[in-house]
C-alpha cells in the first residue's frame, strides 16, 4: 500500500471543479484509492464521497492508494493536485 | 404601460433588447408508493441513460464554444451520473421504500443538498449544490417525460430571465446572443455574475418576481448600475436608456483610463478613494476598478449561513488574502458587526423592541470576547502580510473604544509572546456612526488613529429615521446641513490632533457629495467598486480651494434641497455632471 500526507493550499479547497478532477485522475487506476479527512475515509474514485467530505484549505488529508498500479497511481494523483493548484 | 423591477446590481452596464424566458415547467414529485420495484428500477436506469447522453452532448459544444473550463462543470455531473454510489442509493430507497423513482431522486438529492450546505469549508460558489440540484433536475425530466427548457435554442440576441442561472445553462448559451441576464434570486457572488462581469454583460439579480412579471418576448431594459429592470419600457424610458448606455460606454472609457492612476486634485492634495468589501470575490473587482486600498473590510462573510463561529486559522487566512493581494494599499479589517437587521445563526440574540439600538456590534464583541479575541488574533497575524488596520463599529463611549483596544494590546502581546510575528504600528481606529461620537470627536481623537464615518447609520440616528421604514424614508437626507456640519465637525476635530477621516457609507460613492466632503477635507473615500472610477475622474477636475464657497454656502443653508440645487448648479457650471 502507498500511502501520502498534503495539505490543501488552495484557497477554495476541493470544491467541485477539482473534485471532478482527481477523480477523472484516480479511476484510471485499478488500484483502490482513498481520501482520508478528520478522521472520515471515501474512495477517492467517488464523486458523491469526495464531495461530501467538505475538504477546505489548510485541510491536512491522507491519500492511499492499494493495488498492482499503487505507485503509479498515487503520483499521478499528487500531479493533478499540484496541477489543479490544491497543493503547494 | 411599463414595469420596474427592483434588484442588485450585479454587474454593470445598461442592455436593450426582448426576454428570453429560461423557466421549466415545475416538476411535480408525486410522493406514491409503488409495488413493481423492477419497473422503477428500470426507469432509473433510462432516465441515467437519457441525462448521460444530454450531458455528453452538452459538454462537447461547451467545450468548442467555451473552453476546457466551462466543459469541466459538466464533467462534475457526468462523474456523478457515473458514480456507482449516487446510483446505489437512489435504487436503494426505491427497494427499501416501495417509492417512485421521481421520489426517490429528490429524497437523494436533498439528502446531498444537506450534506454540502452543512459542510464548513467555504463552497466556492456553492458549486456542488448547484451541481446535485441542476443533476436531479435533469433526471426528472426524463422520468416525467417533460422537457427542460433549452438554451442552446437562443438564436437572437435576447436577455436571458430566470429563476437562477445554473452552470449547464451558462455553458450551453451562445455568448454572441447573450445580452444581459435578470434572476428572480442569487447574489452578487454567483457564479455567473463573474463571469458576466468579464464579458461586461449587465446583470440584476434577486428581483424576486422577474420570471413571474416579465413574458417571452416582452422588451426589457437592464440597467445594471442601479439594479433596476423596466419591463416594456415607453418611449420616454427607451430615450432615457439610450442616452444613459451612450454615456456608460463613453465614461468606461474615460474611466478606464484613471485605473492606475493616483487621485489628485487640480490643486495637488491627494483623496484616497478605496473599496467597500465582503467577500473574497470582490477583490477583483476592487483591483479592476484601481482602488486605492480597502477601506472597509466587512467581515461579516466568514460568520454568514455557518453553523459554528469560524476558527481563528480560517479567519486568518481569509484576512491575509485580503491583505497580501492589495500589495502595500491599506486594509482597514473591521470587526463582527451583526446586531440590527444582521443575524447570525451561531450568535443566538434575543429579540429586541429597537434592533438598531439594541445590542450590536462593538456591544456585542465587548460582551462576547470569545468572539471578538480570535479575530483580533487572526487580524493581527495577517497584519505582517501587507497594511492591515483595524477598526471597531458602533463605538458610542471613549471607555468602549479604551476597552476594546485593550483587548487588542492584550492579544498582541499574548501573541508576541509565542513567537507569532506582528506588524509594529497597526493603526486601530473605529466607525463614527452615533451622535454621541461627533460631539467628543476632538476628545476620542486624542485616542484613535482615524475615524471612518458610516455615513448610512449615522443618518439615520441624525434623524432618528429608519431608511428601511418608507414612511419615514424621506428624512434620511445624505445633503442634510445637520450631517454636513457633523462631517465637518469630526474632520476638523481629527485633523487638530493629526489623524486621518474616511467615510465608508453610501454617502461617499454619492457623486452630489464629492464636492462638499473633497472641499470639507476628508481624506479618503471607501465605496463600491463600480464607483471608484467615477468619484476618482470627479475629484481629479477639481480644486479644494475652489469649492470653499460652496461648502460654506452649503454648511449655512436651512435644507437638503437647498444643499442639492446649489451643488447641481455648480456641478452644471464647471462640466462636471
Amino acid at each position: 500500500m502507498e500511502k501520502r500526507d498534503f495539505t490543501i493550499t488552495a484557497e477554495t479547497g476541493i470544491h467541485a471543479r477539482p473534485a471532478t478532477i482527481l477523480v477523472q485522475a484516480a479511476s484510471k487506476f485499478a488500484s483502490d484509492v482513498t481520501l482520508s479527512y478528520e478522521g472520515k475515509s471515501v474512495n477517492l474514485k467517488s464523486i458523491m464521497g469526495v464531495m461530501s467530505l467538505g475538504v477546505g484549505q489548510n485541510a491536512k488529508v491522507t491519500i492511499t492508494a492499494s493495488g498492482d498500479d499503487e505507485k503509479d497511481a498515487l503520483d499521478a494523483v499528487a500531479e493533478t493536485m499540484k496541477k489543479e493548484g490544491l497543493t503547494d | 404601460m411599463s414595469l420596474l423591477l427592483n434588484g442588485l446590481a450585479a454587474s454593470s452596464g445598461i442592455a436593450i433588447a426582448p426576454a428570453y424566458l429560461l423557466v421549466g415547467s415545475e416538476l411535480p414529485v408525486q410522493k406514491q408508493h409503488i409495488s413493481d420495484k423492477n419497473h422503477e428500477v428500470a426507469r432509473l436506469h433510462d432516465s441515467f441513460a437519457l441525462s448521460r447522453q444530454e450531458l455528453h452532448a452538452i459538454r462537447d459544444q461547451a467545450h468548442r464554444r467555451l473552453g476546457q473550463r466551462a466543459a469541466t462543470v459538466v464533467d462534475t455531473q457526468l462523474a456523478m451520473l457515473d458514480d456507482p454510489v449516487l446510483f446505489d442509493s437512489i435504487e436503494q430507497h426505491i427497494v427499501s421504500e416501495q417509492i417512485t423513482a421521481e421520489w426517490a431522486v429528490q429524497k437523494v438529492a436533498d439528502h446531498y443538498m444537506a450534506i454540502f450546505e452543512r459542510l464548513n469549508d467555504n463552497d466556492y460558489l456553492q458549486a456542488r449544490g448547484m451541481a446535485m440540484r441542476d443533476l436531479a433536475k435533469r433526471l426528472l425530466s426524463h422520468l416525467l417525460g417533460v422537457k427542460l427548457p433549452n438554451p442552446k435554442q437562443l438564436d437572437h440576441r435576447a436577455i436571458i430571465v430566470a429563476n437562477n442561472i445554473t452552470p449547464t445553462d451558462t455553458a450551453q448559451f451562445d455568448r454572441r446572443y447573450v445580452a444581459g441576464l435578470v434572476t428572480d434570486t442569487g447574489g452578487r457572488t454567483s457564479h455567473f455574475t463573474i463571469m458576466s462581469k468579464t464579458l461586461y454583460l449587465p446583470v440584476v439579480v434577486g428581483t424576486k418576481k422577474a420570471t413571474a412579471a416579465i413574458k417571452d418576448g416582452d422588451l426589457l431594459v437592464v440597467d445594471g448600475i442601479h439594479g433596476k429592470v423596466v419591463v416594456n419600457p415607453s418611449e420616454g424610458e427607451l430615450e432615457k436608456y439610450r442616452l444613459l448606455a451612450g454615456r456608460f460606454a463613453r465614461e468606461q472609457e474615460a474611466w478606464g483610463a484613471l485605473r492606475n492612476q493616483e487621485t489628485i486634485s487640480q490643486d495637488g492634495r491627494h483623496f484616497e478613494v478605496a473599496a467597500n468589501v465582503g467577500t473574497l470575490a470582490d477583490i477583483q473587482d476592487a483591483q479592476n476598478n484601481g482602488a486605492e486600498g480597502i477601506v472597509l473590510l466587512r467581515t461579516e462573510f466568514l460568520y454568514m449561513n455557518q453553523t459554528k463561529l469560524p476558527g481563528e486559522d480560517q479567519q486568518f487566512s481569509a484576512y491575509k488574502q485580503f491583505v497580501a493581494a492589495m500589495n502595500q494599499h491599506r486594509v482597514v479589517t473591521r470587526t463582527l458587526d451583526v446586531g440590527g437587521d444582521k443575524r447570525l445563526e451561531m450568535v443566538p440574540l434575543p429579540h429586541e423592541a429597537n434592533p438598531y439600538l439594541g445590542f450590536r456590534a462593538i456591544r456585542i464583541g465587548l460582551a462576547k470576547p470569545e468572539i471578538l479575541r480570535p479575530q483580533l488574533r487572526a487580524m493581527l497575524r495577517a497584519s505582517v502580510y501587507g497594511r492591515l488596520a483595524i477598526m471597531f463599529p458602533m463605538v458610542a463611549t471613549i471607555e468602549e473604544f479604551r476597552q476594546a483596544r485593550q483587548i487588542l494590546d492584550e492579544e498582541k502581546a499574548s501573541l508576541e509572546k509565542s513567537g507569532v510575528p506582528v506588524a509594529d504600528n497597526i493603526e486601530v481606529g473605529m466607525m463614527l456612526e452615533i451622535p454621541s461620537v461627533a460631539m467628543m470627536a476632538d476628545l476620542f481623537a486624542q485616542d484613535v488613529d482615524f475615524f471612518s464615518i458610516g455615513s448610512n447609520d449615522l443618518i439615520q440616528y441624525l434623524f432618528a429615521a429608519d431608511r428601511g421604514n418608507a414612511r419615514v424614508a424621506y428624512l434620511y437626507q445624505e445633503l442634510h446641513p445637520a450631517v454636513l456640519r457633523t462631517v465637518k465637525r469630526v474632520i476638523d476635530a481629527a485633523h487638530a490632533e493629526g489623524k486621518w477621516v474616511g467615510m465608508c457609507g453610501e454617502m461617499a460613492g454619492n457623486p452630489l457629495a464629492t464636492p462638499l466632503l473633497m472641499g470639507m477635507g476628508l481624506d479618503e473615500f471607501s465605496m463600491n467598486s463600480g464607483q471608484i472610477l467615477h468619484i476618482r475622474s470627479l475629484i481629479k477636475q477639481m480644486n479644494t480651494r475652489q469649492l470653499q464657497p460652496l461648502v460654506h454656502r452649503s454648511l449655512n443653508a436651512q435644507t437638503a434641497s437647498a444643499v442639492t440645487a446649489m451643488v447641481k448648479k455648480f456641478l452644471k457650471e464647471n462640466n462636471l455632471e
